[in-house]
């Protein structure tokens, strides 16, 4: 009995169906040329006008960039090389290369930026990547102060000095934590004020003159190029996480005061445009400053940066935080965990998890925003490009140079994206 | 007239041996009042919990039960009376509200499971944290309650592997491994399916023939009847009835009680 009607109701099977292969129409190349490319009359039309368009771009592109001549040393020798055919002129890079990705660091002392690049990584890799050994954070802990001796240069007794200030305040928390919590806070927040206030420069000084040891000295006004764009780009990144976690908990916060500082601080930054903030920096900043005091410009723009970036990444943050259920709060509670430890263990994971693709979109935004300091000065990889076309050699060049600073950025940009989607798939339990 | 038989939910037999009341008072509950903003919503409460005491709190919904249970552990505040567990009143004060928490577990609706830990992290995460175990110690002690809810074997999966009936007793395991001493289940087994309610309530039994202090908000009036010492009806904010079991189904005095029972058992 293989057929059923409808007006018999009883049906019993008595031999089951062996499993067949589908119909051919709805395997292999076809079906998926089918359902991919040309599944309906629009949707044919779209794939011919879109390789249409691809076609165009590279017809146009590819020769210009195959006949790309390397290794002229002006554009007119370039033009002359390529004979009135169109082609590209990348001999600015290898002549320029080195001033794009350092601008004026002097030559003798390109070894210290890579190696601090290269120990970057290093630095970087246990926080990426937790299945590599926790005890690797000390390294990342310390990196701050290994970076800015490589890079700055001076007298290694200055970083140590600022160093021992967070490590007063460990001290002075571990003391005191066995009195008061609020007290061993306090404590932690004032010894090392004091240190710097008052001991850090002695320290500095008598440590210097028994023992000069350090790297000679680079001015801040000798950096340039893509150097610039990752000091800001990586010290903003690795700063306003924290500070915009902060606020974000500080807007939930029940303290009346605490929330209102927190919510005009987010939303007057986020309110105001960058590059006001970077004009503040530059110029405003000094009428403020007691005068006499020497306060960086690439520490300025830092600072500037970060508080940008914060106020997006604590928006970012309440996103998420929001994004969680009430029960995951009256969970920690129940178990009889504090604020600080239900955050650190139950909330922030989830909550930065969720964020995710806000975090690393502020990321790239404020990495490539960076760019922007050209405007007060400083010499990053489009300041240096101008500066390039300046000489008479390499007037009027303009597609290779911004290509190659383009390509700079997105290498660093493609892997933030990566490194996200992949720290997506692995923070993944939700199994649905 | 016939006495009501509610089906307990559970095929096996009850032991009753070691469910004992003792006289030790473990929660003290004198003249309490709640307000949702303008809305009256505990009125008056004044309840006694001794130790062993296993008590189902049932009600028509919006009647506050959730509420007062949430009150115990402070999840809720409340703005007048007195509420004193084991010996310490909660109030504003912080030590004091961390230190009931810590002797008080909740199992709620919902199992509030923390979805980014295993099922073994979920159950380790208080005892290391909060009662400072060492980690080795608090992972055995958690197998021994996984293995004592039955499913030890999904230790290393995550909340969002398991099904509700599963998730509920890791939710159950978990509060255990903080080793209370008063246990608050918020309607637990409202948010699973029939089959799953079964496995849910077993390991509720099991704790009860243990002698755990129970307050269960629950609408399982088989369970009620088969283990509660005492049944507490609530409507609009108030404790309406209380009493033993058997007389709370088969001889309900007001004509509030009678209603509920009668569109919860369908009689």
């Amino acid at each position: 009995m293989s057929d059923t009607h409808a007006q018999t109701v009883a049906y019993v099977r008595n031999e089951m169906l062996a499993p067949s292969d589908p119909p051919l129409r709805e395997a292999g190349a076809v079906k998926w040329l089918r359902e991919n490319l040309f599944s309906g009359a629009l949707n044919t039309i779209l794939t011919l006008a879109s390789l249409l368009v691809i076609w165009y771009a590279l017809a146009a592109i590819g020769p210009w960039l195959l006949n790309s001549v390397w290794s002229a040393g002006s554009l007119a020798e370039c033009r002359a090389i390529l004979d009135g055919t169109s082609g590209a002129c990348f001999s600015v890079i290898t002549d320029r290369w080195h001033q794009l990705l350092f601008g004026f660091y002097p030559p003798q002392h390109y070894w210290r930026p890579v190696l601090a690049l290269a120990l970057l990584f290093a630095a970087l890799a246990p926080v990426l990547f937790p299945a590599l050994p926790r005890k690797l954070m000390i390294f990342t802990a310390v990196y701050p102060f290994i970076g800015y001796h490589l890079l700055w240069g001076g007298s290694v007794w200055f970083p140590v000095s600022v160093a021992l200030g967070f490590v007063a305040g460990y001290l002075a928390y571990v003391l005191l934590a066995r009195v008061s919590t609020l007290i061993a806070v306090f404590g932690a927040i004032l010894a090392p004020v004091f240190w710097w206030a008052f001991a850090a420069g002695a320290f500095d000084q008598t440590m210097s003159s028994i023992l000069p040891l350090g790297l000679e000295f680079v001015r801040s006004d000798r950096f340039g190029g893509f150097l610039i764009s990752l000091i800001i780009g990586i010290s903003g990144i690795s700063l306003s996480l924290p500070i915009g976690i902060l606020l974000a908990l500080g807007r939930q916060s029940d303290m009346v005061f605490l929330k209102s500082v927190c919510v005009v601080v987010i939303e007057f930054i986020r309110g105001v445009p960058l590059i006001t903030l970077l004009f503040t920096a530059s110029l405003l900043l000094n009428y403020f400053l007691p005068p006499g005091t020497t306060f960086d410009l690439i520490l300025r723009v830092i600072i500037m940066v970060t508080l940008f970036a914060s106020a997006y990444m604590a928006e970012v943050i309440r996103g998420g935080l929001a994004a969680l259920p009430k029960g995951q709060y009256e969970a920690a509670d129940a178990l009889g965990l504090n604020y600080w430890k239900a955050q650190r263990l139950i909330i922030m994971p989830q909550a930065l998890k969720i964020s995710i693709p806000g975090i690393v979109n502020t990321f790239i935004g404020l990495f490539k925003d960076t760019t922007l300091v050209v405007f007060i000065g400083l010499l990053d990889p489009i300041g240096l490009s101008n500066a390039i076309r300046a000489d008479t050699n390499w007037n009027g060049i303009y597609w290779e140079l911004f290509i190659f600073i383009a390509a700079l950025f997105f290498i660093f940009c493609f892997g933030m994206s990566r490194y996200s989607m992949y720290l997506e798939r692995r923070l993944k339990t939700d199994h649905k | 007239m016939t006495e009501i038989q509610l089906d307990p939910g559970i095929d096996r037999k009850i032991d009753t041996s070691a469910m004992k009341v003792t006289d030790e008072v473990a929660i003290q509950i004198t003249g309490m009042n709640k307000w949702y903003g303008s809305f009256h919503v505990l009125r008056d409460i004044n309840m006694t919990v001794n130790r062993g005491e296993r008590i189902v709190i049932c009600g028509p919904s919006g009647s506050g039960k959730s509420t007062l249970i949430r009150c115990i552990n402070r999840l809720e505040e409340h703005q007048a009376g007195q509420i004193i567990v084991d010996g310490t009143e909660l109030s504003g004060d912080l030590k004091n509200i961390d230190k009931v928490r810590s002797e008080v577990g909740m199992v709620f609706q919902h199992f509030n499971l923390f979805p980014h830990l295993t099922i073994l992290e979920n159950c380790t995460l208080a005892p290391i944290w909060v009662r400072k175990v060492p980690k080795r110690e608090a992972e055995e002690t958690a197998m021994h309650f996984l293995e004592k809810v039955k499913i030890p074997e999904q230790a290393n999966k995550f909340p969002g592997q398991l099904s509700g009936g599963q998730q509920q007793r890791v939710a159950i395991a978990r509060s255990l491994c903080m080793k209370p001493r008063i246990m608050l289940f918020d309607e637990p087994t409202s948010a699973l399916d029939p089959e799953m309610i079964k496995e849910v309530l077993d390991t509720m039994i099991a704790l009860a023939e243990e002698g755990m202090t129970m307050l269960c908000v629950t609408h399982e009036m088989g369970f009620a009847q088969a283990v509660a010492n005492r049944v507490i009806f609530m409507d609009q904010g108030q404790i309406v009835e209380q009493n033993e079991p058997r007389e709370f189904f088969n001889n309900p005095q007001s004509d509030r009680t009678k209603l509920f029972l009668s569109q919860i058992l369908g009689h």
